[in-house]
């Protein structure tokens, strides 16, 4: 599970640079007009630079004075410059990342196969990655990069992924089954494949991913319209509020400026998770991007966050994927050392974890006495599915599944001893797996393989116990085996003997109960589940029927990343509920700034209203709007970070929320318009 | 302890030991089990719906319970309209008293079929025997058997379940009558009764003063109204004085009464809640977040009155007994105090002292109670009201706790929250709009008989008006002149949005919740029933609602107050 950490800084010059230029972009009313909030600070602008230009031309003071005018019309402009920031560095860090990920695969040569060449038919020219489209075939052979995503068609190869999983550990592809994606940018180790593309150019989930982020196709997931609803019905109360605030003026014989309304309706308007709004959702997809998943909607990444049930297969997420040696199990009539010795010899340069965890259950002495000088070592290949070593005495040592042993021993004619087929049926039934050894071609013993469950897997399910997600495991084991594998692991329940129509059962009732369920897959037969579950991940490795059905892929492969996408989900939901909360307990420090301001000078009794004891009603309101503009960009960092996530239970964790952010909400503007007050002082 | 805050504290925990098991009656009653009263009424009401040809146990949708409850409501502003442009030569008009303009009916058939009770008129000289009777007794009884019966469809729609059959509208409005209503108005009934208040048909009566003069006094069947005017959390009184007249409140035990029997049905309808879901905690949660609010919004104020007036205190009149201007001597401060927050948290809006009189923050803080109209709230509307706090609260910190919200296992989405958004707006608008709206003719033609008091005191007259009308409360800042066409269309048209919007909202929202999926609860689910989630909601109604007054209060009561 070795992950590359890719550590962007927040704000990389490039990006800034790039995220200042889309900010005024952004500025086109067509654009902000989907951003109901920051559109009407907009409007706003607009009205304050009518009428500072008014105070320009006219002789007129009683709208204020002309610079008065101009600094509020240009915070206002910064206002909406900074909510354009946000979502543009979102965008741009997103993008960024995207970018690299594709630059992996561009512009690489490919052979590619012509069924009607100039010359020949099946004629082979080399062409650039960027020309092969959908269904073209092409070939790989050892130490090429494969130029495009594809399906294998023909053959088998190993091949290094590590340019987009970060894992160092080959990988074996072969066509046909589960395991013929291969995917652009990754590297032939062995062998030859034939491919065929399965994408085209700009059509891949990468490029989608890029397009999602950018805005172009990025749609409002349904939280994020429900939230914008909410902020727009704020929005129009506040409206209400300073409309009505004019008549009332009027029959109170007290004039108030355009420029008071207009900051007064844009200090309570929800401007802070106004402008943020967007950043979040793209930053949601963004984090999951950097865990190497790729999101097709951003709504996967919110229902992420609401997830009730995940299905994990055991193999690879709960245990470790290899499995180790427990036990030597010598035929009758091979004395056990004699047995031990051969089988730690064919493992002694097996560099497979199976292979070093024999050996270690040998022990050190006899691996010690060992001596492979001269030997032929036989690797394990996808052919013959054994391994082993051939000695130069002569003698073939060879390790592997039961019935490729079988095959051996049947060819030399020796009998498969029943005693041993006993020893290997037992095994399996105790959720273990037999590996038989074979001495040219006689059989001699049977290693017992056992599951290792991962370590700090228990804790990993005590936390998603605490978020109320429950764990349940899919697995081929017998009932049994699987009952003592999930006690053991801590997972709330376990399908056993699982048939691919199982999970799809289990899917299904669950959602029945009302219930939200994750899956992850990597097989053709997998895809309809992929297809059922509420969040999909399939598998990169996996085929591509799979990536099809599944609402994410995940890049690394890695079984255990849904529990890091119910965290991100949970994330971004969060980040918006705090962020919506600290904006809406921020209106009542900018209330009692700005209403003493607007009636001071004619009702000076309400002085004592200005609990704050601000300089004066101009500095009062510019110490407002100016702490209103400034918290967008002092909240970007958090938005893009996401607040952090405690599995520390709901009611808790909403205590530990309300505490921070909105009992933090009162009381942070109140001191923060208190010491911009004292700057603004001095220059009034 | 002084024995008059003493009475105060004994009759609020009076209510809340009778409200709770009146709650657990009342869940009994909507969830159709066996209730005591069956053997009387199950016939009587038998034969209503057979003549009617309504069926009482066809299962309705959210939208067919509105349509029906709108044309009830109907049926009965026409037959108000009637009654009252025509009670002049009606039965049962023993003074002789004139039909009613067309505007003033207008506005008086509103304001009792939604429950408010604005009365521009006095009951005196406005209303006939008849009238009194057959209208507005009437509209007492139906218009909180309305308010009621929507509560209970709410109930049934919060249940665990996914359904869009929410129950009878006209079962439970029946029930609410028979089951509730009209019992509890028999008992306090015979209380008044007792307590001298006046029980007949005769007119004026004729009395001779000490100093020898000749004085009419007006008098009726008011111990008929008197009960249902408070239980239904209607205000309409008989009297032009309401419950500060002698005949319609006649004692301190009588006082005791009126205020127990408004708060009794709101407070029991939060329990009820509780029964009936099962979840007992949730309404314990509700009731404290609104007992919070009300002492919030009652303790400053009878502190308040009780230290008086200090511009009159400067005079040399002596304020021990604190501010008594338009108190009565029978009920003194605290009491007086305590109701008027109790009737403009409920929506009674009945008085038994002139809330212009009060202090200004006083009065800041009654007008308060009824723009947030959810601390306990009116009989059955509240818990409607509070309901669309709790959506958005939940929408809010449901997110806090990483998770799309949800509500008792349903989700809230965009369309629900468009709903609860669109009914806060609508407080908001009808408020301020209103508000606006006179203030602009105020300022337009200063020489409009409207205002008594000028200034900031002029204003709080004016948006007291407008909130007490979209609170559908009924009570009056007096001292604005509302009897003019003005005031009696522009306010009837607030009623009426004011009614019945905030009701169908809700119902709305709970209907389409009731239709999705239930979810189960797990430990990531945001839990609605605990004190976190009680502040949050009262931090939303604060910010939301209260706060969004602050302007219009301080143009006020607020700069009223910094003047003194």
């Amino acid at each position: 599970m070795a992950k590359r950490q890719k550590k962007v800084p927040l704000f990389e010059r490039s990006l800034v640079n790039d995220a200042f230029r889309q900010s005024f972009a952004k500025l086109d009313p067509r654009i902000m007009f989907h951003n109901p909030v920051m559109f009407t600070v907009e409007i706003g602008t607009f009205v304050m630079a009518v009428v500072t230009a008014y105070t320009l031309l006219a002789s007129s003071t009683s709208q204020g004075s002309p610079g008065y005018n101009l600094t509020i019309t240009f915070i206002l402009f910064l206002t909406v410059l900074f909510a354009n920031f946000a979502e543009a560095i979102a965008e741009a860090r997103g993008k960024a990342q995207a970018d690299s990920l594709r630059k992996t695969r561009e512009e690489t040569p490919a052979k590619k196969i012509f069924p009607l060449g100039d010359l020949y038919v099946n004629e082979i020219k080399i062409v650039s990655s960027s020309e092969l489209e959908k269904g073209d075939v092409f070939i790989c052979e050892t130490g090429d990069i494969i130029p495009s995503d594809g399906e294998i068609i023909e053959g088998i190869a190993t091949i290094d992924e590590s340019a987009i999983t970060g894992e160092s550990a080959p990988v074996i592809r072969e066509a046909g089954g589960d395991k013929s994606s291969v995917t652009g940018g990754t590297k032939v180790l062995s062998d030859k494949i034939k491919v065929q593309v399965t994408t085209q150019p700009g059509e891949s989930f990468l490029d989608k991913m890029i397009a999602l982020v950018e805005g172009a196709s990025r749609q409002k997931t349904p939280n994020e319209i429900a939230l914008t609803i909410l902020l727009a019905g704020f929005t129009l109360i506040f409206i209400i509020v300073c409309v009505t605030l004019k008549f009332y003026a009027d029959y109170a014989n007290t004039p108030i400026t355009i420029a008071a309304f207009v900051s007064l309706f844009v200090c309570l308007i929800p401007t802070t998770i106004g402008g943020l709004l967007s950043a979040i959702g793209i930053a949601g997809m963004d984090r999951a991007l950097r865990a190497n998943v790729i999101t097709k909607s951003g709504k996967a990444v919110e229902t992420a966050g609401d997830l009730d049930t995940i299905l994990l297969d055991k193999t690879g997420t709960i245990t470790i994927g290899n499995r180790k040696a427990t036990k030597f199990h010598a035929a009758t009539g091979i004395h056990e050392d004699d047995f031990i010795k051969a089988c730690a010899l064919s493992s002694l340069a097996d560099e497979t974890p199976e292979g070093k965890s024999i050996v270690e259950l040998a022990g050190k002495d006899v691996a010690k006495s060992l001596s492979l000088k001269d030997a032929v070592l036989i690797k394990f290949s996808a052919e013959t599915r054994t391994s082993g070593v051939s000695l130069p005495d002569g003698k073939q040592i060879r390790k592997g599944a039961y019935d490729a042993i079988k095959k051996i021993s049947d060819k030399e004619g020796n009998i498969f001893p029943a005693e041993t087929e006993k020893i290997v049926r037992d095994i399996s039934s105790n959720g273990g797996t037999p590996l038989v050894v074979s001495e040219n071609g006689k059989v001699t013993g049977v290693i017992e393989l056992q599951d290792i469950i991962k370590t700090g897997i228990r804790e990993r399910f005590d936390r998603l116990r605490k978020m109320g997600v429950k764990t349940v495991m899919v697995t081929g084991d017998n009932p049994l085996t699987a009952k003592y594998i999930a006690e053991k692991a801590g997972v709330d329940d376990f399908i056993a003997e699982a048939k691919p129509e199982d999970k799809m059962n289990y899917i299904r009732q669950e959602q029945h109960a009302g219930k939200l369920v994750a899956m992850m897959g990597d097989g053709t037969n997998d895809a309809p589940a992929l297809a059922q579950a509420d969040v999909g991940v399939a598998m990169n490795s996996g085929t591509q029927a799979a990536k099809e059905a599944g609402n994410m892929v995940d890049l690394d492969n890695d079984p255990t990343k849904l529990i890091e996408i119910v965290e991100i989900g949970k994330q971004l939901l969060m980040t918006r509920g705090t962020l919506t909360t600290f904006s809406i307990a921020n209106d009542v420090a900018k209330y009692f700034a700005i209403v003493p301001a607007l009636f001071i000078v004619s009702i000076p009794v309400l002085q004592s209203l200005n609990i704050m004891h601000l300089h004066s009603p101009e500095s009062a309101i510019l110490s407002a709007i100016i702490f209103n503009a400034l918290i967008i960009p002092a909240l970007i960092p958090l938005a893009l970070k996401g607040v952090a996530y405690k599995p520390i239970g709901a009611s808790a964790l909403l205590r530990r929320n309300l505490f921070i952010y909105g009992l933090g909400g009162i009381l942070v503007p109140f001191l923060g318009i208190k010491l911009i007050d004292l700057v603004v002082a001095i220059f009034i | 302890m002084n024995s008059e805050i003493f009475g105060v504290i004994f009759m609020f925990m009076a209510t809340v030991v009778l409200a709770i098991p009146f709650g657990k009656y009342i869940a009994k009653v909507y969830a159709g089990d066996k209730t005591i009263l069956d053997p009387v009424f199950n016939p009587i009401e038998k034969f209503f719906f057979r003549v009617s040809g309504i069926n009482g146990t066809k299962e309705m949708n959210w939208k067919q319970s509105m349509v029906a409850l709108l044309t009830i409501n109907l049926v009965w502003f026409l037959l108000a309209m009637l009654i009252l442009l025509n009670q002049g030569w009606l039965p049962l008009n023993p003074d002789h008293n004139p039909s009613q303009t067309p505007d003033l009916a207008f506005n008086t058939a509103v304001s009792f079929l939604v429950n408010c009770n604005l009365q521009d008129y006095s009951g005196e000289t406005g209303a006939t025997y008849f009238s009194q009777l057959f209208c507005f007794m009437f509209l007492h009884f139906v218009s909180a058997a309305t308010g009621m019966a929507a509560a209970a469809i709410l109930f049934n729609a919060m249940r665990e379940r996914t359904t869009d059959q929410l129950g009878n509208f006209y079962n439970y409005f029946i029930k609410s009558l028979t089951r509730i209503l009209l019992p509890l108005s028999v008992v306090v009934a015979i209380i008044f009764m007792l307590n001298g208040m006046p029980m007949t048909f005769e007119g004026k009566d004729t009395i001779q003063t000490m100093q020898g003069d000749t004085v009419q006094v007006s008098r009726g069947p008011v111990a008929a109204m008197i009960p249902i005017k408070h239980l239904g959390t209607n205000g309409g009184g008989w009297f032009g004085a309401n419950s500060a007249h002698p005949f319609e409140n006649p004692n301190y035990l009588t006082n005791m009464v009126e205020m127990i029997a408004q708060f009794l049905i709101p407070l029991a309808m939060v329990f009820a809640l509780g029964f009936y879901l099962k979840r007992k905690k949730l309404a314990w949660m509700i009731f404290g977040v609104m007992t919070t609010g009300f002492l919030c919004l009652v303790i400053p104020n009878m502190i308040m009155e009780q230290h008086g007036n200090p511009e009159i205190a400067r005079m040399g009149i002596d304020m021990g007994s604190g501010a008594m201007e338009g108190k009565e001597i029978r009920f003194g401060t605290p009491a007086s105090a305590y109701w008027s927050i109790l009737t403009t948290v409920i929506s009674t809006g009945s008085v038994n002292s002139m809330h212009d009189s009060f202090m200004p923050l006083s009065g800041m803080n009654q007008l308060l109670a009824m723009m947030v109209n959810a601390f306990y709230g009116g009989c059955g509307v509240g818990i409607l009201n509070f309901y669309i706090f709790i959506i958005i609260a939940v929408f809010i910190s449901g997110l806090m706790v990483g998770r799309t919200p949800e509500f008792l296992g349903k989700k809230i989405e965009a369309r629900e929250m468009k709903i609860a958004v669109m009914v806060t707006l609508l407080s908001a608008l009808l408020i301020k709009g209103g508000t606006a709206l006179a203030c602009y003719l105020f300022h337009r033609d200063p020489s409009l008989p409207w205002l008594n008091n000028t200034g900031f005191h002029g204003f709080t007259e004016m948006l007291y008006q407008f909130t007490s009308c979209n609170a559908n409360n009924g009570s009056g800042f007096e001292g604005l002149g509302d009897n003019t066409p003005f005031w009696n269309i522009s306010t009837a048209f607030v009623l009426i949005l004011g009614r019945y919007l905030p009701i169908i909202g809700p119902i709305a929202i709970a209907g389409i919740l009731a239709n999705k999926k239930y979810i189960p609860e797990s430990a990531g689910t945001l839990k609605t029933d605990t004190l976190t989630f009680g502040i949050m909601i009262f931090a939303v109604i604060i910010i939301l609602t209260a706060l969004s007054y602050f302007p219009a209060l301080a143009l006020g009561p607020i700069a009223e107050y910094f003047s003194m």
